[in-house]
This record gives structure tokens, sequence and C-alpha cells, in this order.
């Protein structure tokens, strides 16, 4: 006997990850879900991101690690709410995860959410977790080569961050060809060069992150 | 290694379905697996084998059939096999370009007794 099924795998995690989508934005918060490998400047990024913002953007952060508390630790430091996820070796969040630990946060006196899902190029792409993008981070010393090897992540983001340029001339790492790559592989993405040593490009960064906000509670309110 | 979610998404929908249609035993799942996925299908076939031990799944035969990456030109109408990456129109090189196939991740049906 066979039986049709053609039911997609992901459709138990894609309804939650709509849940979540539905309540956060009940609640007028933007919510970004940051993605990259460990290391290439998801904790910096954010850091940066609070201290611009801090005093206009009202914001809380989900942390995503496989076992400790670390960034959850240097968010802290600067003075908003944090929640860990410690997936216990997992390779990435899923919505079921994001959906846990929504109640420990204070929705109705938030404007932003980033997601900081776990260090890794692959397995995040293909999990919703309830956002309104992904932001893929790529630091110049993982090499230009990256966005055609992992193209998933680079495809499902609506902003590509290229990370760490200040390192730009100790390094080999092909702008141009890295440029391409992302252009061909994901046309509609927006393309930012930051330096969270520098400074350079968080201004970009924060611009575009305020005017989603401000588009997206403008949108609530027609 | 997000194989092992995934072979569980599959195994609830096998079971579930299975139920459903009151099927005692699962001998064969036909999956449909988009090139432009991360799943590595022997990780998948081995993920499913251990997660559907003691289950009425046990010991089917996964069968994965690769969706190729298809794009359609939404400006020249021109449609193409997405080679390396690549999402502009190939003979117009617009960037306005829906992907027609290439992203499934689905169960299209089992067979049983």
């Amino acid at each position: 006997m066979q039986i049709q099924v053609m039911t997609n795998i992901l459709d138990e995690n894609d309804k939650i990850a709509t849940q979540v989508h539905e309540r956060l934005s009940a609640a007028d918060i933007f919510i970004v879900n940051l993605m990259g490998s460990p290391g290439c400047g998801k904790t910096s990024l954010l850091e940066n991101t609070i201290v611009a913002l801090k005093n206009e953007i009202s914001m809380a952060v989900i942390e995503g690690d496989l076992f400790t508390a670390k960034d959850a630790e240097r968010i802290k430091q600067h003075g908003v709410p944090v929640v860990q996820i410690n997936t216990g070796g997992g390779c990435h969040l899923d919505a079921n995860m994001v959906n846990n630990v929504l109640d420990s946060l204070d929705l109705e006196a938030l404007d932003l959410i980033v997601i900081e899902n776990v260090g890794n190029l692959v397995c995040p792409a293909e999990f919703n977790i309830g956002e309104d993008v992904k932001v893929t981070l790529l630091s110049i010393t993982e090499g230009e080569d990256k966005p055609l090897k992992y193209p998933l992540i680079f495809k499902q983001a609506s902003v590509v961050i290229l990370n760490k340029i200040d390192l730009l001339p100790y390094t080999n790492f092909d702008m141009q060809a890295a440029v391409a790559d992302i252009t061909s592989i994901n046309p509609d993405a927006v393309l930012l060069q930051v330096s969270c040593q520098s400074g350079i490009g968080l201004p970009q960064w924060c611009g575009w992150l305020k005017e989603q906000i401000r588009m997206k509670q403008t949108r609530s309110m027609e | 290694m997000h194989e092992m979610a995934i072979a569980q998404g599959i195994l609830n929908i096998v079971l579930n379905t299975a139920i459903e249609n009151q099927v005692g035993k699962v001998t064969n799942i036909k999956l449909l697996i988009g090139q432009m996925t991360q799943i590595e299908p022997e990780s998948l076939k081995f993920g499913f084998a251990a997660l559907s031990m003691g289950s009425i799944a046990e010991g089917a035969s996964v069968e994965i059939t690769i969706v190729p990456l298809v794009g359609q030109c939404n400006s020249c109408r021109q449609k193409f096999a997405v080679e390396r990456y690549c999402f502009l129109c190939p003979n117009c090189n617009s960037a306005n370009v829906t992907v027609l196939s290439g992203r499934e991740l689905a169960v299209e049906y089992l067979e049983g007794e």
C-alpha cells in the first residue's frame, strides 16, 4: 500500500516559528536572527550595536550557545536583558527553543530582539526561528571562498556583513570576488563592510536596523 | 550535523501518517531533497535508522530523490538550472529570479502493509 504524504519535513518547526513571529509582532518587536561562524564577531557586533542604540532602542538578546553562558555574560555587562539557550551540543537553534524562553522577557517593553544563533555556517540556515530577517556575518579572516561553500546561509540573509575589514591589509582576502559571489547568490541582500574594532560601517548597520524597526512599527499602526 | 533533527521530523510525519492510514508496518519511505539544502543523504539515513528503532518504521528503506535547483527569471521568463549558486538570469542578467525548485525537504510518500 502506498500513501501519498507530500509534507514538508520542517512544517512543525515552521508552525512554531510562525507563532513566535506573531507573538513578537503583536508586541511591535523587530526580530533578527544573527548567524555566522564561531569567532566571526557576532557577539562583538551585538555589543557595539547595544552601545550605539541603547538610548534610542529598547532591546533584548537571546543567546544560543552549545554549553556556555560566556556570550550572555558579555551582553549582560551592557545592561540589556539577555536570555541564554544552551543547545547541549545541538548545532543550531530551532523555533521551539526560542518559543520556550519568550516568557522570561518583558515583551511589552521591547522594540528589538536579536537572537544570536549557534556559531555555524551550515545548520542554522535551515531553521526559521520566528525572525523578521536573517543577518549573516562573515569575517574576512575566514576567506572569500565561504559564500560559495555555504551558499544557503548567504541566500537566506537580508543583510550580509563582512566583518573585521580593519584586517584587510594583513590578509589575502579578495574583496571583489567576495562581493561578486555574495551578489550572485543573493542579489537582494544588503551588503555592509564593518569593523567592530575601528567602528567603520557600524553607523550604516545601526541605521539600517533602526529603519527596519521604525518601518515595522509604522506598519503595525496602519 | 542537523540531519538528526531532520530525521526526527521525518519519523514524526511517517508515524502520524501510518497511524492515520492504519498501516501496521512501514516498509519504504520516499523523500524529496532539494539540491540547495544542506543534507548529507547517508547521515540522514543513518539518523533515521537509529531513531526509528523499536517503532513500526524500523527497518524501512529510505529512498531519496535530489531535486535540481531551478530558477525562473521574472524579466525574460527564462527557466534555467542554477549553476554555481548564481541567481542572476543567464539570459538577461536580471537579478529578479524566483527559485522554482531545489529547496524541497519533504516526505513524498510511504509504503507499508
